[in-house]
């Protein structure tokens, strides 16, 4: 009949599946088992905020090219869910396969001429083979993967190899999921013609890379940190943050010989008390963070201010999602940067830090518990829903053991014994920074009454007009320092080609990186930055003057990044034009293409 | 305006165990109104904070905001403070009390800053029983923004502004008790020689020890018709008993008559010693204290003293298993895990 979508290792995988009936664990399998054939990977959940019984996708990208972003289209859907059954058969590419649970026979209205429709009697195999009933649910996600094994010509002994690691600890289930397994890969092979013109063989492109979540790689960043307090409220998408730092800190953070924890994890009454806490912390010497999300900031502002004022080292991770509360919970966004960078009241800013893949969460995480105390300021590691939440291809976690804290200006009872000058808010070498003491340091120097402002630069009481100017002039100059100490952003052309640049950040990189080689197969010549923070580097600058116009991609309605750069740079808003997208799911590489050409129409032929 | 003390100490002023002179835990000059109770409550903790010769660098004193949370500079100047955002300081005390469990701790409020604003964490701030003495300056009003009607005003008390309020009081004491409290006390600003020893007793206590310190605001709720001015409270003053410390080393010298006395431990081995004990009224009995302070409401009392003291308890830093050396003196070499680890995580997510 009609034709056949073809293509080697070049596909989008779509698992259409019910919330809380165990599909996720064989979803990751199936990932994992194409990186274990050395093919670049990528997989997003697209869950609603619900526990049990609503539909749910997991989206596999697998691209030789190594492209992670999203890519439109879906080439192979299985379905598993009848309650989403009608739209997933409209999602899929004309071309492509729907593979489905053909114990009942799949609804007329349902069929389509274009696609191919492979059935897999998938809960009829269960109740014959498996008697437990939470098993039959279990084992019916392992079916499809051994259909996709004979589909896609996944080598099913590397499935194999990932359920016994799975079940290492349970090796009674291990020859159940193997029989499923077989279940199904048997039954595509005699029914169907296989393997499919679109499918996978195996290669070595992702040398050393590990899959794994952004939130876990913070948590682990705060471990590697040093961080010894966490204080948090629960949000999607913030959650796993802190709970991968309790994990891996009650492994890792043990004494060995009283078996005590060096760190402390507060589950708080609210984002507010848990601001409050690594506030109070961080005043008194230790190492503290929060995760929250957008509606936890919005809670925090009053705090993030005092601790700007009070120049205390917070680090907070902010998972953005959609807005507001009760809005997309469960959809990505970065649609909180104008609320992070200007978060409270009175003249405030603050340094943001953006991540683009788990092993920079890892990174930047460690790198803000540094600069939160060399600048004594809070530092914003701004990640999103897709980062945090999804399993990521990415370079391995790198520690260098000879790496210290940098923990910043503070005094010892040494140097306080000595007699240096002791001024809390003094400007002693001219970077704005002044010298902190901690509580307790010395008997009868270096005590000091911290408040907001009203205070002189020896944190006397004074509600002198001038003494606040100097104060706030005295930030600002910190803030000049800050830009000294920002990771750089990254470039894609050893020099510039092209009157047109684009700048994104954070997880935009994926689909962004990939829009750009499409428009250079296009004929259209553009040079890229990735920004890594805020306040923006000298680099970023110079990059926007180089060129006539910046197309500026980013994930929220009203262009907030935008808002930054003409904001903190003073340029022309003209020379700046928008890429958005903030439909709550992460941005592709097709759409950002189409938006920029667009744009450039008048210029630019059609081929 | 700027107010610093001078910072001279006559050879001949008496020290204490530790070598300190009681001016050493004082602090800036008060800018409070003349007879704020405040004031009185800070010349309490000074006075307790010398005798019981607490090394100034070793507490720290966090307070919210308002007339009452300006306090903390007006006594200890060689301690630090941190005067955080309204209703906040039990969250900024946490982990403050994380990050060293070593000094004490000592959290100033107002009855608007903890029964309003900070009413949630004032409540979780008892849950994690944190180690930390917690006075609230109650003045049924707040000073700083002119005199409204707190949350602690009586039913019917009548302000400056001349408006009996309508709404039923918040007891912050019962209610400390009910959440698990573990030393509960209340006393009045014109008291000290009760309020001193409550404090030293507060500061020996191994867990929340909290007093409500009646404390009369003298610019906007002193008037007659008010049942925070001075005159009502003294008038309707009651005591649960009256109150020693006696510190650790000293014997007990003195006897009472049966039934009339009792003597209390603290964690530190030092002890409250109770004279003229309240009938039906045991302070290590819960119910007994709640039922004592119903009592009094009934009876139109402001009871005081020691309300409730629990004979064991784990606190925070117990439930949660940190170890005995305080978290910020955590090195490099206790707090990051090898190369070994991060390559075998790296490899766990191949
Ligand atoms: C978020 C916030 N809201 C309001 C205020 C204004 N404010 C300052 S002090 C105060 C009331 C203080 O009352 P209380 O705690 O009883 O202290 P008092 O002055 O009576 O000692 C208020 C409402 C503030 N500082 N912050
Ligand atoms: S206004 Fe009231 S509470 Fe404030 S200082 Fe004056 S007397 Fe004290
Ligand atoms: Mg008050």
């Amino acid at each position: 009949m009609q034709h056949h979508l073809s293509g080697i290792n070049d596909m989008v995988v779509r698992f259409a599946n019910v919330n809380g009936t165990g599909s996720a664990s064989a979803n990751t399998m199936f990932a994992k088992a194409i990186f274990r054939m050395g093919i670049p990977v990528s997989a997003k959940n697209i869950f609603p905020s619900n526990i049990q019984g609503l539909p749910t996708w997991y989206e596999v990208r697998i691209s030789e090219k190594g492209y992670l972003g999203r890519r439109e289209g879906i080439d192979v859907l299985v379905c598993v869910n009848p309650q989403s059954m009608q739209q997933d058969v409209a999602s899929v590419r004309p071309g492509g396969y729907f593979i489905y649970d053909s114990t009942k026979p799949l609804h007329r209205e349902f069929m389509r001429e274009d696609i191919h429709f492979v059935g897999i009697p998938m809960m009829a195999m269960c109740n014959e083979h498996f008697t437990d009933p939470r098993h039959r649910q279990l084992l019916k996600n392992i079916i499809y993967v051994g259909g996709l094994t004979a589909l896609l010509d996944i080598d099913p002994a590397v499935v194999k190899g990932i359920l016994e690691e799975e079940f290492a600890k349970k090796p009674k289930l291990i020859p159940p999921n193997f029989q499923a397994l077989e279940l199904g890969r048997q039954h595509v092979i005699e029914h169907y013609p296989h393997p499919l013109d679109i499918r996978v063989e195996a290669r070595d492109l992702v040398g050393d890379s590990i899959i794994i979540d952004g939130n876990t790689a913070c948590g682990l960043g705060a471990i590697y940190g040093g961080a010894t307090v966490a204080a948090w409220y629960p949000i999607t998408p913030s959650t796993s943050v802190v709970q991968a730092f309790e994990k891996y800190a009650n492994k890792l953070r043990i004494d060995p010989e009283t078996g005590q924890k060096r760190f402390a994890v507060v589950q708080s009454e609210d984002e507010l008390a848990a601001i409050g806490v690594v506030i109070g912390a961080a005043w008194n010497g230790a190492r503290a963070f929060t995760a929250t999300s957008g509606p936890g900031i919005s809670l925090m502002n009053e705090f993030i201010g005092l601790a700007y004022f009070a120049e205390i080292p917070v680090v907070l991770i902010d998972v953005q999602r959609g807005g507001p509360s009760t809005g997309m919970p469960t959809r990505t966004q970065q649609s909180d940067l104008l609320l992070a960078a200007y978060a409270s009241h009175g003249d405030t800013k603050h340094v943001l830090l953006f991540p683009s893949n788990p092993s920079e969460c890892f990174d930047l995480t460690a790198d803000a518990l540094d600069l939160a105390e060399r600048l004594q300021t809070p530092v914003f590691v701004m990640t999103d829903l897709d980062l945090g939440m999804n399993d990521h291809m990415t370079a391995p976690f790198h520690w260098d053991p000879k790496r210290r804290f940098d923990r910043g200006k503070v005094l010892t009872a040494e140097q306080l014994e000595a007699g240096v000058t002791f001024g809390r808010y003094l400007d002693v070498d001219g970077d704005g920074i002044p010298y902190r003491t901690l509580p307790g340091a010395h008997p009868t120097k270096g005590a000091y009454f911290t408040r907001g402002t009203s205070r002189d630069e020896f944190a006397r009481y004074t509600e002198d007009g001038a003494a606040y100017v100097r104060n706030m002039d005295r930030l600002l100059k910190k803030w000049e320092t800050a830009k000294t100490l920002m990771p750089a952003p990254e470039t894609y052309q050893a020099t510039n080609q092209s009157s047109h640049g684009m700048l994104f950040f954070g997880t935009t990189a994926y689909p962004a990186q990939e829009a750009l080689d499409r428009m250079a197969e296009q004929g259209i010549a553009m040079d890229a930055m990735r920004v890594r923070s805020f306040p923006f580097t000298p680099e970023v600058e110079a990059f926007i003057a180089a060129h006539e116009k910046i197309f500026v991609v980013e994930q929220n309605r009203d262009a907030q990044f935008r808002s930054l750069l003409i904001q903190e740079l003073d340029l022309n808003p003209k020379q700046l034009v928008s890429v958005l997208n903030y439909d709550g799911m992460p941005f592709t590489a097709d759409k950002i293409q189409r938006l920029i050409v667009a744009t450039l129409q008048p210029q630019v032929q059609p081929a | 305006m700027t107010y610093i003390k001078p910072k001279f100490r006559h050879p001949e002023l008496p020290v204490n165990a530790v070598g300190y002179a009681r001016k050493d835990y004082e602090g800036a000059i008060s800018t409070l109104c003349g007879g704020c109770g405040h004031d009185s409550i800070s010349g309490a903790i000074v006075q307790a904070c010398y005798e019981m010769a607490i090394e100034p660098h070793r507490l720290a004193k966090l307070s919210g905001i308002g007339c009452s949370s300006k306090t903390p500079t007006y006594f200890l100047s060689n301690s630090h403070g941190f005067n955080s955002v309204h209703g906040r300081m039990p969250s900024v005390t946490t982990g403050a009390i994380l990050a060293n469990r070593d000094l004490i701790y000592l959290g100033v409020s107002g009855d608007g800053d903890t029964a309003s604003i900070g009413m949630g964490q004032f409540v979780h701030a008892i849950r994690r029983n944190l180690n930390m003495v917690y006075i609230v300056m109650n003045n049924g009003c707040y000073g700083l923004t002119k005199g409204q009607d707190s949350a602690t005003a009586d039913l019917g008390s009548i302000s400056k502004g001349g408006v009996p309020n309508a709404y039923m009081p918040i007891d912050l004491a019962g209610m400390a008790i009910e959440l698990g409290a573990s030393f509960v006390a209340r006393s009045f600003s014109g008291d000290k020689t009760q309020l001193v020893p409550l404090i030293k007793a507060a500061m020996s206590h191994q867990g929340f020890a909290f007093i409500d310190v009646v404390s009369p605001c003298v610019t906007f709720n002193n008037n007659p018709g008010s049942t925070k001015s001075y005159d009502y409270v003294r008038e309707h003053l009651e005591a649960t008993a009256a109150v020693d410390y006696v510190p650790e080393k000293e014997e007990i010298t003195i006897s009472y008559g049966e039934g009339q006395t009792a003597d209390v431990e603290l964690h530190d081995g030092s002890r409250l010693a109770l004279h003229k004990i309240a009938p039906n009224w045991d302070p290590h009995d819960r119910l007994s204290a709640i039922q004592r302070l119903h009592v009094a409401r009934e009876k139109e009392e402001v009871l005081t003293g020691l309300l409730y003291l629990s004979k064991d308890n784990e606190t925070f830093h117990q439930f949660l298993h940190t170890v005995d050396q305080p978290l910020n003196t955590l090195t490099e070499e206790d707090l990051i895990p090898s190369q070994e680890v991060l390559a075998a995580i790296n490899a766990d997510h191949r």
